[in-house]
């Protein structure tokens, strides 16, 4: 499979009035042709700003992109989209790229027909009639499970659920078949059991549409059932990336092991559930000079705290960084 | 993010556990850091300050009358001289003098104004929250129907029906301007009944004024003393208006709204008579503003001016 | 929609109803209406038959259900001091007062709402200063000082406008002008702060994502959701505007209601005060309904009943 999108040594940063912070630290990373890659963090583990960062949807200031590149390959032609000019990236964003936003609620107009905000998508990028917006943006909500679309077309955000609301912005996010979809916790602000029906919505339009997801979330119960890669992000850098069995059957980062142990499991008796990881996210106005995550880490020694630990390849599909080897239970060699 | 930062802040200000003088401090670093705040704090004390030491400030007798002496211009002016630094009136009364004795009434009328406005807003929005139902609707129907009256114009008439008198005037603000405190009184209560900590508080065996005068008066008194500011600034205004279509106090009296309205005759040849007093109002005005978008951001972000 | 009109339109009524019972009684708080109409110097025979004359002596039912029914058709008897129909003289009035306020809303909109809009996109840019500078200068400047003022300098030092009346084209320049200031400050404040939290809107972080051009983006979402809370003030300024055309139609010598005011309290005409209370308070009920109605027009959720 090709990679549709390449993201070189990141940094993001806030010039705020209590001071710089440093939200993305060297992120690198590939996303793959229908690949679905999962990003999972804490809140402020850099994860949102890193793909806002890609796509020029970080507000200016108080953010700053200050280094590196993100390849876009699209139709057998690359571009590093931080170099394209606020004009052509414009032309990315809801064409090629599509999001979903976590709160159904907030990211639609109150004042504009659903319609409306699916169609204005569509005569944007696909330079079509009004009429024929229409037609497609009818299709579109049928697509996405909507019941009556074209009653449904000229409804309001608030007379639609929580749930339909989400599928609308969804397919506002497929409308103009993208070749990657960015969801930002798209089913965090939702019930549980209409998360499972957006999820398995996401499933459906992956095999229909062959569109690469980027899938940000704290929870490592959803990922597991959608996504073939995960990416573990802590204080603005990446800990580790694997294959999604690998991750959970072979987690090397202390951290990734944290965030499994806090996930419920059915095989687990009461009293171990839900544990949760101590101490708390790292103070990112402190510039990154050790491992972040050293402060809370029980198998920290002397290195942690001199240096910031490198990517470590363990196997082609699964790299980490940290000092320590968690099988061999010892640090690692180098 | 600033605006954020200082909501955070008037969080924490607003916290009961601080001690009286921490917070005192604080408000003052506060202040100190948005120097619009300093100006209109200043400005308003000039004004304070003139009310309370009028007569040891003020050089001449507000009354008494020159008339070889009448219609001087300001010192700064050709023909004027320091003895009258802002001119004398048409009378041959000292301009300077009057403007500070002007301050007495101006203040008077705002604070005590304000005091009635308050407290009967505050008893009035406090029964509407607290019983709730038919009283509440009914209460809250009576204050729409005030807010929806063009103001100026009932103020106007019925100082023309019940005659020009100091009382009066702070009488009719007063009354007048309540339903705005009790609104936001109401608007409080109903807040604070319905979150958490007044619940838990009831749940923890928590008697009704206990809860009154640790929970809710403390929260209360951020919006309330912002809502006073500008009220007090806006009474000023309608008092010196009122006064200058000849309705608020008797003619006798030295105010600003009394000296424009006396003024406005010699605009033409003398216009510094009318123009100064006039400015005094333009600089309490001002002074009270400043303070008061100050105290706003400090201490109540979600206050939004009802009216004016 | 339907719905929503008419339990808008029966609160209104209701309202109407409050006001009248209110400037009956006004007159009557300090005991002895025809003592307040009458002239100090009145003689106890002038007085009584005054009272005779106006129906004073009569029970306060009565009086008031006269009152009543004849205020609802408009009837407010005769002015004390032209001795005909009191609305009438109103209605004559009107003319003028809507030409002022008209034009000093329209020169108040069309200044502001830019400076305003300006302003919520760049905050701390030289507009943005300059708007909060009007929007604190409108808010504390007595306008019947700033009129005295303008007439110093533009009609007396300068020349370019008239000082009184309405018999030019440009005699309306100066008295509009102080008359849209203290509402083109509110207009730029709060358009400026409903830029500020729109600006701020996931739904604009949407439009963004879609790729929009900014300018689709402030016309068709930003612009038509500040719309909202903008239309809702504009009623309760041309309210304002009434109660400060008291000073400016008086200063100016503007043939208008305002003037109309000040005329009748100098000669303790009631009836024709009553007169001018109720008809404003139409005016301004009529101008909150109408206000209300094209709210409910731009925003759906009013015009569907959601809560």
């Amino acid at each position: 499979m090709n990679t549709i999108l390449q993201v070189n040594d990141l940094v993001t940063k806030f010039y705020t009035v209590d001071g710089v912070i440093n939200a993305v630290n060297g992120v690198t990373f590939e996303l793959r042709e229908g690949e679905t890659l999962a990003i999972v963090g804490e809140s402020g583990s850099g994860k949102s700003v890193t793909m806002m960062s890609i796509l020029g949807l970080i507000p200016t200031p108080p953010g700053k992109v200050e280094n590196g590149e993100a390849i876009f390959t699209s139709f057998g032609s690359s571009h590093d989209l931080l170099q394209l000019t606020p004009a052509e990236l414009r032309n990315v964003r809801g064409g090629q790229i599509g999001f979903v936003f976590q709160d159904p609620i907030s990211t639609l107009n109150p004042i504009m027909t659903i319609g409306e905000q699916i169609s204005e998508t569509l005569t944007r990028h696909l330079r079509i009639s009004g009429e024929e917006a229409r037609e497609r943006t009818v299709k579109l909500l049928a697509q996405v499970g909507i019941p009556d679309p074209e009653l449904r077309y000229k409804n309001y955000p608030f007379q639609f659920s929580g749930g339909m609301r989400q599928r609308v912005v969804i397919a506002i996010a497929i409308a103009c078949t993208p070749q990657i979809i960015i969801a930002d916790e798209p089913t965090t602000a939702l019930d549980v059991t209409v998360q499972a029906q957006i999820v398995e919505l996401f499933r459906n339009l992956r095999e229909s549409l062959n569109v690469a997801i980027i899938w940000i979330t704290h929870d490592l119960g959803v990922v597991a059932g959608l996504a073939d890669r995960v990416l573990v992000m802590y204080g603005g850098r990446i800990a580790e990336t694997a294959s999604v069995d690998d991750l959970y059957e072979r987690p090397q980062h202390p951290y990734t092991m944290g965030l499994l142990g806090a996930l419920p499991r059915m095989d687990e008796s009461d009293s171990k559930r839900l544990v949760s990881i101590k101490g708390t996210p790292p103070d990112l106005l402190i510039p990154l000079r050790h491992c972040p995550f050293a402060w809370r880490c029980d198998y920290a020694f002397d290195r942690c705290w001199e240096e910031v630990p490198p990517q470590i390849e363990i196997s082609s599909h699964h790299k980490v960084s940290c000092f320590y080897d968690l099988e061999k239970g010892e640090p690692r060699d180098g | 993010m600033a605006v954020h930062d200082t909501q955070r802040q008037a969080d924490s200000l607003l916290d009961v556990e601080q001690s009286i003088k921490d917070r005192f401090a604080y408000i003052g670093r506060l202040l100190w850091r948005d120097k619009s705040g300093v100006v209109g704090l200043i400005f308003f004390l000039t004004v304070v300050v003139a009310a309370v030491f009028t007569s040891l400030i003020a050089p001449l007798d507000p009354l008494a009358q020159d008339l070889r002496a009448s219609k001087m211009p300001p010192a700064w002016s050709e023909g004027g001289n320091w003895d009258h630094p802002f001119g004398t009136d048409n009378l041959g009364r000292d301009i300077f003098t009057r403007v500070i004795y002007g301050a007495r009434v101006s203040l008077t009328v705002g604070f005590f104004g304000v005091l009635i406005a308050g407290v009967l807003g505050m008893v009035i929005g406090s029964i509407a929250g607290f019983i709730g139902g038919r009283v509440d609707s009914t209460i809250m129907g009576i204050i729409n129907l005030i807010l929806s009256l063009p103001y100026l114009l009932f103020v106007v008439f019925i100082a023309a029906i019940l005659g020009r008198s100091l009382l009066n005037v702070i009488l009719i603000f007063g009354i007048t301007d309540s339903p705005i405190f009790a609104r936001v009184t109401r608007g409080e209560v109903l807040r604070m009944r319905d979150s958490g900590y007044v619940e838990s508080a009831i749940s923890a065996g928590a008697r009704w004024p206990r809860i009154i005068f640790d929970h809710i008066l403390p929260n209360l008194i951020g919006p309330l003393i912002t809502l006073a500011t500008f009220e007090m600034s806006a009474m000023i205004f309608y008092e010196a208006g009122l006064g200058f279509l000849g309705l608020s106090v008797p003619p006798s009296v030295p105010s600003w709204g009394n000296m424009l309205a006396a003024g406005r005759k010699y605009l033409t040849s003398y216009p510094w008579i009318a123009t100064l007093p006039g400015l005094a109002i333009v600089w309490t005005s001002l002074g009270m503003n400043l303070l008061g978008d100050w105290l706003r951001d400090v201490l109540d972000p979600r206050l939004r001016r009802s009216r004016k | 929609m339907q719905r929503y009109f008419i339990s808008r339109l029966g609160q209104s009524a209701l309202l109407l109803i409050g006001v009248i019972i209110l400037v009956f009684f006004m007159v009557r708080v300090t005991g002895d209406p025809a003592r307040l109409m009458m002239p100090r110097e009145a003689s106890a025979e002038d007085l009584e038959a005054f009272r005779e004359v106006m129906g004073f002596n009569r029970p306060l039912y009565v009086q008031f259900l006269d009152f009543f029914s004849g205020a609802i058709v408009g009837d407010f008897g005769d002015s004390l001091h032209f001795k005909t129909p009191a609305l009438q003289l109103v209605l004559e009035r009107l003319p003028a007062t809507v030409h002022l306020a008209g034009i000093a809303l329209i020169f108040a909109l069309i200044i502001a709402i830019p400076i305003g809009l300006i302003g919520g996109f760049n905050p701390g840019s030289v507009v943005d200063t300059l708007g909060r500078g009007l929007a604190l200068a409108g808010q504390s400047i007595p306008n019947f000082w700033l009129a005295l003022i303008f007439i110093l300098f533009f009609a007396v030092r300068l020349r370019w406008f008239p000082s009184f009346g309405r018999d030019e084209w440009h005699s309306v320049v100066l008295p509009a002008t102080v008359l849209g200031l203290p509402v083109m400050g509110q207009i730029v404040r709060l358009t400026r702060s409903a830029v500020l939290e729109i600006r701020g809107e996931d739904f604009i972080r949407t439009a963004y994502s879609k790729g929009l051009e900014p300018r689709t983006i402030y016309i068709k979402h930003v612009f038509r959701n500040v719309a909202i809370p903008l239309i809702s003030v504009i009623g309760v300024q041309f309210g304002y505007m009434l109660g400060g055309s008291i000073y400016i139609e008086t200063i100016f010598s503007w043939p208008g209601m305002g003037q109309l005011i000040e005329q009748s309290i100098g000669w303790r005409d009631f009836p024709l005060i009553q007169a001018i209370a109720v008809f404003t308070s139409v005016v301004v009920l009529g101008l909150n309904l109408i206000t209300d109605l094209t709210y409910a027009f731009i925003d759906p959720r009013i015009r569907y009943g959601s809560s």
